[in-house]
């Protein structure tokens, strides 16, 4: 198997916010099963990006989809010219060989998906191929993770308690202002000065969530903003178009929002 | 306007009899026996419990047995009754003296019959000023429009009603959403000046007809309007500067010669109720510089003792403060910089002689200026030294209002001058129009604040939770000056009574035979929903396409998908469904050859067509409505979107009875206040009725199926498709008018309990 794919060779910009590496470590020497929640482009995949680096394990991302079948998880039989053969799933894949198992977005995917990650994730650690008959104990480097959005909660999409009380848990939100300032001016090679204003009008859009807004601004909309002024397009223009246009039709709020970006660039 | 019969009271009614004894006992204070009063009296107390403090209960329930004295009928002791909650709740409670003052002017004069229309209007006029102080313009201007047109037709004194008064106060939310109060007066002053001894014409005027009236209605409209950018002032505020308050306007147009200026208190941040755009900032913005620097006060202006400094000196302190705050907001946001410049005076520097006025203000404006705008271009060397001082002081920091006092201070004993004391001020160029009056600044020792803690007291009420379902207000649509009248229509929602659930049941075995001519289109409808996912590993059965496809790359040596099977999903229809039930006294009446009546052949079609809507599983609800006034449109829910057609439904179907009157419009808002909320890619309003719209209190005929046809257009804008299956043979005069395609019309009243069902199914295919 060649796990040499699923490495990370340089390290990841991440720029911690508090203990979290710390926490994660602990957690991984004790190998739990870890999720992580917050908004949009908070830094969530970065972070598993990240720890997974550090850790030195492979890691094995899967985005997950309403459309996803555990089959696209454990794996399944394909025909070839001498009848069948067997091709494990990513999650198998990081079972066998150790790796970290990253589950994005696991409240898209169908609860009858979610279910086969249960042996894995109690001190059972092992993946049972049913159609295969064969029963994987986990390596014992193995660690899932999985991450979600609290913000999409509704009745369809929330996990059911007997999968969440599996996990050990870490809260992410958008960093303070001046981390995230720090953060995209690394990030982009953006100067301080442009970083924070971009940063201050994320804040004005984050004042508004709750009235009007699901979710404020991410940092992932600020990276792109930044980007686009690195690339030389002007501020204002940039902001309307990363942070404004995707984040709402409201034209209360993309009022409020384009003057707070008029006040901000002088 | 249409006038509304009087229902005269029968004095022998007997005394109501209510369940609670305080409810008896609010109803003995009202001392009426009045019918139509009885009937939602206590659902108004309820609204009325909810939002007035004890002591306003007893002052409500006195003025509207006053106002049931007045020989006037129900109807304006109903109104009173309906709107004084509400817009006590806006007004605060000590509103109510200057409105009974204004209802005993008018019973006093020829103009009794204003009163009626004065308070129907009350609560959507108080939502509109907002305030007391708001309401007594508005008060006060109605006084004097009435003084004015009454009994001047042929030069008598006061003998004849003023024509115009009753109309303009119906007009009056519909103008007050247009104008500020100050609009609002030059439109009335106009009609007034004019039409004075005019009075059909007047009547046009004030009933926005005439083509004057509505081109000094749009003359007036200009600036913007607090109303329409209040809530994204309230984003501003929250956005931009983490705060929140509330927001109160404030006319400018009533005080000429003490022009109101922005201020804040416990109560909120006050504003103008328009603002014009000047010097190239739109009125949005200018409102923006206000609350900006308001909000700089709030945050950094600590309150100074003001008892030991003289006038001239505060007014120093203040100018420099409301410059420190000003250049503390500019570091928050630079682009208020150029608003600030624009809308701030820039005082000629040799503009006041200082040996004939005084030049304090002037002085002080210039300085202003200075401490904003670097290019300011004066040359007065304290003013020099005193700009460079300011900006020493804030390079440091935040500075603080002490520090800035003590500025201040120095600079009126540097540039004080034995003419400052002149009674000839020159104000030109000194006024800056978006500060604040500062009084939020100073404390004077002696201060009495007994006021804001009654004021404060109000504000807890408004915010207590309502108890109980009180009425809910519809508008309705007066097609005559094409505008809303409104909270026009109060609806009470309840549950239709029990009867024998049995009785549905055989109903529905004796239609047993088409019941299953249904099933089999039901069968027809129902697989048809299933959608089919293919590409599946694992389905209900082989997908014999991608199997042969996958086959063939495999012979082929290609690898083969071996996503071979499919299977299906049954939620493809997604259709709520809400069925409203025309319950009026018509329904009552037989069948042509028939033993039957229409309630009878339409509670068995509802049956039959519940039956078929549950074996679909579409979400589906029924309700019957009728009125009695518009004070009473009754909406009552005989099976709920959670429920099944069980015995419990079965059984308020059995019970459905007939009575009353038919308005329509108020009962399709209703229901579509419910289809609204439910969570459905179609929603199907039907509308089961046997006549058009009528009510008892109105005369004219078109007015209901107008406003049925504005409420069809209202609920569309809200994706909901609405039907309607008419009974009456002459539908076909109005029922398009109303539906415009998307009605039926069925002759045979007899086949109304296959036609339904089919109608639905048909709809829904
Ligand atoms: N702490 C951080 N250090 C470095 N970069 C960060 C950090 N937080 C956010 N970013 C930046 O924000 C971008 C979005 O973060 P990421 O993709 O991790 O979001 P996410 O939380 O996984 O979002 P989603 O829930 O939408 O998948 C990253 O690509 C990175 O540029
Ligand atoms: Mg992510």
């Amino acid at each position: 198997m060649n796990t040499e794919q699923y490495t990370i060779q340089t390290e990841p910009y991440y720029q911690s916010q508090g203990r979290e590496v710390a926490l994660y470590e602990a957690a991984y020497a004790a190998r739990l099963p870890v999720m992580v929640k917050g908004p949009t482009g908070c830094g969530k995949s970065r972070f598993v990006e990240y720890m997974a680096w550090k850790l030195k394990r492979p890691l094995i991302t899967v985005a997950c989809n309403e459309d996803m079948t555990a089959s696209d998880l454990v794996g399944r039989y394909l025909l070839d010219a001498n009848g069948t053969r067997w091709l494990d799933g990513p999650l198998t894949t990081a079972a066998r060989i150790g790796a970290i198992c990253y589950l994005d977005e696991i409240v898209e995917a169908r609860q009858d998906t979610t279910v086969v990650i249960h042996p894995l994730t109690d001190h059972r650690r092992v993946l049972p191929l049913d159609k295969k008959g064969e029963l994987i104990a986990a390596h014992p480097d193995f660690q899932l993770v999985i991450s979600y959005n609290p913000g999409y909660q509704s009745l369809m999409k929330e996990l059911k308690q007997s999968t969440k009380q599996r996990f050990v848990g870490f809260d992410f939100d958008y960093p303070e202002a001046e981390l995230e300032t720090l953060i995209l001016a690394k990030e982009t090679g953006l100067d301080a000065a442009m970083a924070g204003r971009l940063v201050k009008i994320a804040g004005v859009a984050r004042n508004l969530k709750g009235h009007g807004l699901d979710e404020g601004i991410s940092t992932r909309l600020l990276v792109y903003a930044a980007t686009l002024i690195k690339h030389g397009v002007a501020a204002q223009d940039a902001c309307r178009m990363a942070l404004v246009r995707p984040l709402t039709d409201d034209a209360d709020i993309r009022e409020t929002l384009d003057h707070a970006i008029d006040s901000t660039f002088a | 306007m249409t006038e509304i019969p009087l229902i005269v009271p029968i004095g022998t009614l007997p005394v109501t009899e209510y369940q609670h004894p305080l409810m008896q006992a609010y109803w003995v204070q009202l001392d009426t026996q009045f019918k139509p009063v009885e009937e939602v009296f206590e659902a108004v107390m309820e609204e009325a419990l909810a939002l007035l403090t004890r002591a306003g209960i007893k002052d409500y329930l006195d003025a509207a047995r006053l106002i049931g004295k007045l020989g006037r009928g129900a109807e304006p002791m109903l109104a009173f009754l309906e709107a004084w909650p509400s817009a006590a709740s806006t007004l605060g409670e000590a509103a109510l003296p200057e409105i009974m003052a204004v209802i005993d002017k008018m019973q006093r004069s020829p103009n009794s019959k204003a009163i009626t229309p004065f308070l129907q209007t009350l609560a959507p006029v108080a939502r509109s000023v907002q305030t007391q102080a708001q309401m007594q313009h508005y008060l006060a201007l109605t006084l004097d429009f009435m003084e004015r047109t009454t009994g001047s037709i042929h030069g008598h004194h006061t003998t004849f009603p003023s024509p115009g008064l009753p109309d303009f106060l119906l007009q009056a939310p519909f103008l007050l959403s247009q104008l500020s109060l100050g609009g609002l007066k030059n439109w009335v002053e106009y009609g007034v000046r004019n039409y004075r001894s005019h009075p059909e014409r007047q009547i046009d005027y004030f009933t926005v007809q005439s083509a004057d009236s509505r081109a000094v209605l749009q003359r007036e409209r200009h600036g913007t309007l607090f109303m329409d950018v209040e809530r994204r002032l309230d984003l501003y505020l929250r956005g931009l500067w983490q705060d929140s308050d509330q927001l109160v306007p404030y006319s400018s147009a009533y005080d000429e010669i003490r022009k109101p200026i922005p201020y804040y208190d416990k109560l909120g941040l006050r504003v103008p109720d328009v603002f014009d755009d000047r010097a190239g900032v739109t009125g949005m913005d200018r409102y923006r510089v206000v609350l900006a620097h308001m909000i700089g006060h709030r945050r950094w202006t600590t309150t100074q003792v003001a008892d030991n400094w003289s006038p001239f000196q505060r007014m120093a302190v203040e100018f420099f403060e409301d410059c420190r705050v000003e250049t503390l907001l500019c570091r928050e946001y630079p682009g208020l910089h150029r608003l600030l410049l624009a809308l701030h005076p820039h005082p000629v520097e040799a503009a006041c002689d200082p040996l004939t006025t005084s030049c304090l203000r002037h002085r002080l404006a210039m300085l202003s200026r200075a401490l904003l705008d670097p290019q300011h271009g004066y040359h007065d060397a304290d003013l020099l030294d005193f700009t460079a001082r300011f900006h020493a002081l804030m390079a440091e920091g935040e500075a603080s209002t002490g520090a800035i006092a003590t500025l201040a201070l120095s600079y009126v004993a540097r540039t004080r001058r034995q003419t400052d004391q002149l009674a000839k001020v020159h104000f030109d160029d000194t006024v800056i129009d978006y500060r604040d009056d500062n009084r939020q600044m100073w404390r004077f020792i002696e201060e009495d604040d007994e006021g804001e803690i009654a004021d404060q007291h109000r504000k807890m009420d408004k915010s207590e939770e309502l108890k109980g379902l009180p009425p809910r207000h519809y508008p309705e649509w007066d097609y005559q000056s094409q505008t809303y009248r409104p909270d026009w229509a109060s609806v009470y929602e309840g549950l239709h009574p029990s009867g024998n659930a049995g009785d549905i049941d055989s109903l529905l075995q004796k239609h047993g035979a088409l019941a299953k001519r249904l099933k089999k289109m039901l069968d027809l409808l129902k697989p048809q929903d299933k959608v089919r996912i293919r590409y599946q590993e694992e389905g209900s059965e082989l997908d014999l396409d991608v199997a042969l496809r996958s086959l063939i790359d495999f012979k082929g040596g290609a690898q083969p998908d071996t996503r071979i099977n499919m299977s299906h999903r049954t939620d493809g229809r997604d259709i709520a469904v809400l069925l409203l039930v025309d319950l009026s006294e018509s329904l009552n009446e037989k069948v042509a050859g028939s033993e039957q009546t229409i309630l009878e052949l339409s509670q068995e079609a509802v049956s039959l067509l519940a039956w078929a809507i549950e074996h679909l599983g579409d979400p589906f609800a029924i309700a019957g409505f009728h009125s009695n006034t518009r004070h009473e449109v009754r909406y009552q829910h005989i099976k709920g979107f959670s429920e099944h057609f069980d015995d419990t439904v079965k059984g308020r179907l059995a019970a459905m009875q007939a009575g009353y009157s038919t308005r329509m419009g108020a009962a399709i808002r209703h229901a579509a206040h419910y289809l609204g909320g439910k969570k459905a890619d179609k929603k199907l309003l039907l509308v089961l009725t046997d006549g058009q719209p009528a009510d008892v209190d109105v005369h004219d005929e078109r007015l209901l199926i107008e406003d049925a046809r504005q409420a069809v257009k209202e609920v569309d804008r809200e994706g909901i498709f609405t039907y309607c299956i008419n009974l009456d043979p002459k539908a076909d005069e109005y029922v398009a008018d109303i539906f415009g395609r998307q009605y039926s019309v069925i002759d045979n009243i007899q086949r109304l309990p296959e036609r339904l069902p089919e109608l639905f199914l048909a709809l829904t295919k």
